[in-house]
């Protein structure tokens, strides 16, 4: 088993530029069952395949998709998930960065009751290996298997992925949710998720400084989460306060440290990589 | 992006918060003007992008346009140094000329993006004139919070903050006034921070913003070109606006290992076992998703500006960046730049097999390493 994606996903991808089609051809060589393009002005042709539309809502008529991968500029992108939410597609993953935090507060509005989850923004998307994946990681890298990994950070997650599989352990899903300041899926909603999957047995969260979401799901971890968990944490040694706003820091009662957040886990019961190189042989003394 | 205080005010005005009258200047015989114009009993204000002014001789009172012209001279051209511009200080370009007020009581008002409410909100303490940080660890209970809905707050929502900040009598309607005009602008200047502290009320029964700090959303600039000009270049460190310009984010650091990473987490974990090894890094260099040849090396160039470099780190795990565009940047670089420290790279991704080879073939001395614990070792033992 796995989460949110695999073999009977059919993928839409929106913005079909440079990116959006190197991408889309990767995805589909992983297993990715794509089965719509949607590029406004470039409807009623196919591309790499499958059949490209102006507009969501015709490529939903026509071909159904469950869930959208979005590669449209910064500038148009939060336009694009808008649209990929009503019309009600179930997963939609954000790749594009550089969203304008404005833009993500009508996002995050929009999403509110809404029928869909959004992966991101600035993320690398969500695989599941051998069965589907769902942005812009390298796919060889991956392999089948029974741990989950969730990260805030898209390179980052694939060092998770390479040093489990050069263990011999394989992943059921890997999910990068972003690094911007409003991002629609959360730890604890991935911890949930990985919690109930029958086909993850164990599972990695990579964090990194600043925001509380790890707190959050440390404290969702100890009450709800039997699985085991290896934690690392990015930027122990990053110096305090380079990108956060002089009152932003407030908001989350001065928390954000490294320090805290690796001690929030802890007490959690969650298993502290030492270094950011120990993850995969961390999680091997927990199976 | 952040603005100066003269800057904030005329945006801020635009949009209905009232202000001090005043005056930019550049020379003292302006600042004479300046208070001439304004009655003479001025307050003159350096223009740093720094808090902490006061305390750091930036802001002095003059009681006649002579004095303001004298003291005026004193201010411009001086480095001001406060907690927040480092040992180093900030040169004084310009002040601010303004009208003095008076004032009978002082609040603080600022507003930013709450990350867990994904809503901006706004934040008011009846303490104004202190930092919001000293109030938030003294006295947490004391910072009053309004959430906007959509791009509003609410004339409800302002009255409740007024009345719960004890404003009364011929104040309450302008400050309630000028809450929902600080909102209206930090929405539609896509701001990440819209901060006036202090607000001041008037023995006249005004309501007024004498301190303002606006900070713009840089990833919203390309829909703002008016706020885009405001950029004072003077007022950021060269190197990283150096980068921003290549699509770089770097940040200098103490350390002699240098490094160049591709996103900011993997950065940031370079970083965390650099000093694991042993040694320091010398900077954060995330190339981004889409690192081009001239961004690689731009890279080596805002790395290598920087003395205490003793060698590099690279460690590139590619998505989507591919491995073997990054190798041709790298060699291309390296030769052009002619770089003599001692190269150690970590690289993985998508078409990595071609970037090895284009490492191999290049017929210069790289140290690749198999592993992240492996490089930043190799890093470390070459730097020392």
């Amino acid at each position: 088993m796995s989460i949110l994606v695999d073999e009977t996903t059919r993928v839409a991808v929106q913005g079909l530029g440079r990116a959006g089609r190197f991408h889309a051809e990767q995805c589909i060589r992983f297993g990715a069952r794509v089965v719509a393009g949607v590029h406004p002005g470039r409807g009623g042709g196919t591309d790499l395949g499958f059949p490209v539309y102006n507009t969501m809502r015709e490529a939903v008529q026509q071909q159904r998709p469950d869930a959208s991968m979005i590669f449209v500029p910064a500038s148009g992108a939060a336009d694009a998930i808008l649209e990929a939410v009503e019309s009600e597609i179930r997963l939609v993953a954000c790749i594009t960065e550089g969203i304008p935090a404005r833009d993500m507060v009508t996002v995050a509005a929009a999403l509110d009751g809404s029928r869909t989850r959004l992966v991101g923004p600035n993320c690398p998307g969500v695989i599941s290996p051998g069965k589907c994946k769902f942005g812009i990681m390298p796919g060889h890298i991956h392999r089948a298997g029974a741990v989950g990994v969730v990260s805030r950070s898209g390179t980052l997650t694939y060092e998770a992925v390479g040093q489990l599989s050069n263990l011999g352990i394989g992943q059921s899903t890997c999910i990068g949710i972003g690094g911007d300041p409003i991002i629609g899926t959360s730890f604890v909603d991935v911890l949930d998720l990985f919690e109930r999957d029958p086909g993850t047995a164990g599972i990695v969260m990579i964090g990194e400084i600043g925001g509380t979401a790890e707190e959050e799901a440390a404290e969702f971890a100890k009450s709800r989460v039997t699985k085991p968990i290896v934690g690392l944490i990015a930027g122990a040694t990053a110096p305090p306060g380079r990108r956060m706003g002089h009152a932003g820091a407030i908001i989350s009662g001065g928390k954000g440290t490294a320090a805290e957040k690796q001690a929030a886990m802890k007490a959690a019961g969650i298993a502290m990589a030492p270094t950011p190189a120990d993850i995969g042989s961390t999680l091997a003394t927990l199976l | 992006m952040k603005l100066h205080e003269f800057q904030a005010k005329q945006v801020l005005r635009t949009y209905g918060v009232p202000t001090p009258e005043g005056f930019p200047v550049s020379d003292a015989a302006s600042a004479r003007d300046a208070a001439e114009k304004l009655g003479g009993r001025v307050v003159l204000k350096a223009q740093i992008h720094a808090g902490g002014r006061g305390k750091g001789g930036g802001v002095k009172l003059a009681g006649s346009p002579a004095e303001a012209e004298r003291q005026a001279a004193a201010m411009l051209g001086m480095t001001l140094v406060t907690h927040q511009t480092g040992p180093q200080g900030r040169l004084v370009k310009r002040l601010l000329v303004e009208e003095q007020l008076p004032i009978a009581r002082e609040i603080y008002l600022g507003i930013t993006l709450d990350r867990s409410a994904r809503r901006p909100v706004l934040m008011a303490s009846a303490q104004g004139g202190v930092e919001i940080e000293e109030v938030a660890a003294r006295d947490p209970a004391a910072i009053l919070r309004e959430h906007l809905s959509g791009p509003l707050l609410h004339a409800f929502q302002a009255r409740r903050l007024a009345f719960a900040l004890g404003i009364r009598g011929d104040a309450f309607r302008p400050a309630v006034a000028a809450m929902r005009a600080l909102a209206k602008a930090y929405d539609e200047t896509d701001a990440s921070l819209a901060e006036v502290n202090p607000f001041v009320l008037t023995e006249d029964g005004r309501a007024v913003a004498l301190d303002a700090k606006l900070d713009i959303d840089d990833n919203s600039l390309f829909r703002h070109a008016e706020l885009a000009r405001l950029r004072d270049l003077d007022e950021e460190e060269p190197l990283e606006t150096d980068a921003i310009n290549h699509g770089l984010n770097y940040i200098k650091l103490d350390g002699n290992v240098g490094c160049m990473v591709n996103g900011a987490g993997l950065a940031m974990a370079t970083m965390d076992i650099i000093q694991h090894a042993g040694g320091m890094p010398a900077n954060f260099l995330d190339v981004g998703g889409g690192a081009s040849k001239d961004q690689v090396k731009n890279g080596f160039r805002i790395i290598l500006s920087d003395p205490s470099v003793r060698s590099i780190l690279i460690n590139i795990f590619g998505g989507i960046l591919k491995v073997d565009v990054l190798a041709e940047g790298i060699v291309a670089a390296a030769k052009e730049l002619a770089i003599s420290v001692p190269m150690v790279l970590r690289l993985e991704g998508t078409n990595v097999e071609e970037g090895r080879r284009i490492l191999a073939d290049s017929g210069l001395d790289f140290i690749v390493a198999s592993d992240m614990k492996e490089a930043a070792r190799q890093a470390v033992a070459r730097a020392a």
